[in-house]
């Protein structure tokens, strides 16, 4: 509703020359302040690349005057963290084991500080979800079976010296005897004491030979899993009347452990992590649902 | 706004035209006076209201508080989770601002806008120091004298404090009002206070003072988008050329034969807040505050002439009155079904907030199935699958929730760490609970791929009970 018609007069600004259905584009000039903000803005810009880290070169970008770094400001926060956390770190060393998920501060630090250790250190045999892989020989960290024993004591040991390994004399060790290629047994032995082990941990069984592989149970394999096949955590000794198979509970699997048998290592982690990543992991892993 | 001579190159840039607006009297300005004191009012003062809460809340009626995540507004608290009440709230404005501009065009910036609002303010106060539109030209092209100095300079203070009363009251709504206004004076606030003070006191003295309209000209998208909402019905402010033109001074105190009513006064250029002639037509830059309408129906009762040469008019009204026929009333311009068709949006988002408001649960819960491993064979070949439960306690008090679950197989719940079913959740706080449901060996549960179930959290306290349902996995081979 312009009331005005507008014509082109003397004096007026120039158009662009562009027209579109009769409409003609004015060139007017921009706001001053306008052109000036885009000048001080350009200037800005030169002084950014001057004063930050901005040209590519050959092997890095120019440093900039005032030595700004990323990688070093990340390092900085990272000390001041670790400055932060110096005490509490320094309360969770201190701590009694056992005590440390009744003190809601310290067991809330380490839960969190556990998860962050877990996802770097741990995740690559055991799994994200610490839910290791069965059969392969990977432990689950979340269930209610430890061949080692499911307390804080226990878990805190095994983490610090891991397990047949040779770099900690320390380190859990236990060997099962290759009864197969070793010849401590021969292969009807072996077929006979498989069918007695599938009975005892409630799996279809060939009866005729689970009755004679008794006899062979009770002469090799009471002495570490015991008598009713309940296992041993003190040696490490995996127990067979259950449902959790570390190599696979199928017959072949079982025979083929009787006859090579297993030799699953674990690094130690105390030349590794320090001793309250050592503690926050061990409480992590203690509270994902199978701690004893 | 001057255009260059032809022969002079054209420059680069166009400075600011300075305006002086001068001062009117008139209904419209009237308006603007109350709605000035109005929204102005409710900016500075709402932050000193209290409500009480009771213990360990905040007894500010209004506040944003972010360390707590908790936005408090009189009865109503809102939670993080519960930001799709903001949103709703901001849809409702956005639906607002449509209707207001089909049904009368820019009545947000000729009168609520903050921007026009602090520069009434702020041309007000220039009129008190440095005097109305003639005062202030002569003083505009003065040399600087001491007088000069001193008016600018009392002029540029009083903008000051104006300024940072707006960034003060700002920070208000994010902390306890009395507390940091205490702070803020010893020098104690927090560095973000008096950071976000000075950007406030900056912008607030820069775009009301000397930006003024060319933030709605070049910086506000407000004015392009408000093209699309408005039609041939909406209301803006019309100059009636049919009227006025041809326009001519008065000789011998009347109007000449021949002439329109009007007499080039260029009272309506005078008081325009944007520096504009409304006589050219409806234009970008117009706010449509109705100055000019003011201005305009002094001189016509000077004049002896009929009111309204310039005023509140639609497309549809201006092509009628050129037909010599009869406008619509204001009414059928504003009640119309486009306008009623924002209205029923409006109130819609409306009244689906209120309803959500008060059917929102006290407890709050939410479920997440552990997923990774899905199931956990235990040694006696039962199957359990883990959930993260978020109990969420909004009282002012620590409170048991009891966990328990229904489900048409077999199954148990256990939770981790305790062997009971209960958990203590501080308050105002959030608790995170890993819940273990275990389904025996051999079991339906077990064995389906997945099965039902559906956890319930009850708060012993308050004798409220919510419930979730969600999934068990079973063994899938």
């Amino acid at each position: 509703m312009c009331a005005k018609k507008v014509t082109q007069k003397p004096g007026d600004v120039p158009t662009t020359g562009h027209v579109w259905d009769g409409i003609e584009e004015y060139d007017n000039p921009m706001p001053r302040w306008w052109l000036w903000t885009l000048y001080a803005c350009i200037v800005w810009a030169i002084g950014y690349t001057i004063a930050y880290p901005a040209w590519p070169m050959i092997s890095r970008a120019t440093p900039g005057l005032l030595g700004a770094s990323t990688r070093a400001d990340v390092a900085k926060e990272i000390a001041s963290f670790d400055e932060a956390n110096s005490a509490i770190k320094a309360r969770l060393v201190e701590a009694d084991l056992a005590a440390i998920p009744n003190d809601p501060e310290l067991s809330s630090f380490a839960q969190n500080a556990g998860a962050a250790v877990f996802r770097t250190n741990c995740v690559q045999c055991h799994g994200s979800g610490a839910n290791g892989f069965a059969g392969k020989g990977y432990p689950s960290l979340i269930d209610d079976d430890w061949l080692w024993g499911g307390d804080m004591e226990a878990i805190h040991t095994t983490i610090t010296h891991g397990i047949r390994n040779t770099t900690d004399p320390d380190a859990r060790y236990s060997a099962m005897p290759r009864f197969g290629a070793d010849e401590l047994l021969d292969r009807d032995q072996i077929a006979q004491v498989v069918e007695h082990v599938l009975q005892l941990s409630g799996q279809p069984f060939d009866a005729a030979l689970a009755t004679q592989g008794e006899v062979v149970f009770a002469e090799n394999c009471v002495a570490c899993h015991g008598e009713a096949a309940q296992g041993d955590p003190t040696q490490g000794a995996p127990n067979l009347s259950d449902a959790i198979w570390l190599y696979g509970g199928s017959r072949e699997a079982i025979t083929q452990t009787v006859t090579y048998a297993r030799f699953g290592v674990m690094p130690n982690w105390n030349t590794r992590l320090t001793e309250d990543e050592i503690r926050a992991v061990a409480l992590y892993v203690h509270s994902r649902g199978g701690g004893e | 706004m001057t255009l260059p001579d032809s022969d002079t190159p054209q420059s680069l840039y166009a400075a600011r035209e300075p305006i002086f607006p001068r001062r009117v009297y008139g209904k419209f300005r009237t308006l603007k006076w109350w709605l000035m004191a109005f929204t102005l009012g409710i900016y500075y003062i709402t932050p000193w209201l209290r409500w009480d809460r009771g213990p360990n809340l905040p007894d500010q009626a209004v506040l944003v508080d972010m360390a707590g995540r908790r936005f408090f507004f009189f009865m109503i608290e809102i939670w993080p989770h519960e930001f799709y009440f903001v949103a709703g709230l901001l849809i409702m404005a956005g639906l607002g601002l449509f209707l207001f501009t089909s049904a009368a065009g820019r009545v947000w910036c000729g009168y609520a806008c903050p921007q026009t609002v602090w520069t009434d303010l702020f041309i007000l106060v220039e009129r008190w120091i440095e005097g109305d539109r003639n005062a202030r030209l002569r003083l505009h092209r003065q040399a600087w004298t001491g007088e000069k100095i001193r008016k600018r300079g009392v002029k540029w203070l009083v903008w000051l404090l104006i300024a940072v009363a707006t960034g003060g009251a700002w920070v208000f709504y994010f902390t306890d009002a009395p507390t940091l206004a205490a702070n803020l004076m010893i020098g104690q606030a927090h560095f973000m206070a008096y950071i976000t003070i000075a950007i406030l006191t900056a912008t607030t003295f820069f775009f009301g003072g000397f930006a003024r309209e060319q933030i709605c000209i070049y910086a506000c998208p407000w004015p392009r988008i408000q093209a699309a909402m408005m039609d041939e019905d909406t209301l803006t402010i019309g100059y009636r050329d049919w009227r006025g033109e041809p326009r001519g001074k008065l000789h011998k105190g009347a109007i000449a034969e021949g002439q329109g009513d009007c007499i080039d006064c260029m009272a309506c250029v005078n008081v325009c807040p944007m520096g504009i002639d409304i006589r050219d037509g409806q234009q970008l830059a117009c706010i449509t505050c109705g100055l000019c309408i003011d201005a305009c129906n002094d001189t016509m009762d000077k004049i002896g002439r009929p009111r309204d040469l310039i005023g509140y008019l639609a497309l549809t009204d201006e092509t009628a009155e050129r037909a010599g026929k009869t406008p619509k009333s204001v009414w059928k311009h504003v009640l119309r079904l486009r306008t009623i068709l924002y209205t029923v949006l409006w109130a819609g988002v409306g009244i689906a907030l209120i309803v959500a408001l008060f059917l929102r649960p006290q407890i709050d819960v939410s479920v997440t199935p552990l997923r990774n491993p899905t199931f956990v064979t235990l040694s006696d070949g039962s199957i359990r699958n883990s959930y993260d439960l978020r109990l969420r306690n909004t009282h002012g008090e620590d409170r048991y929730f009891h966990i328990s679950l229904t489900s048409d197989e077999v199954l148990r719940i256990a939770l981790e760490g305790t062997d009971e079913l209960r958990v203590l959740v501080p308050a105002n706080q959030t608790l995170e609970q890993r819940v273990h449901v275990i389904a025996p060996n051999g079991s339906e549960a077990a064995t389906e791929d997945r099965t039902q179930l559906r956890l319930w959290i009850e708060d012993l306290l308050g004798n409220e009970r919510v419930s979730k349902d969600t999934i068990f996995n079973g063994k899938d081979d």
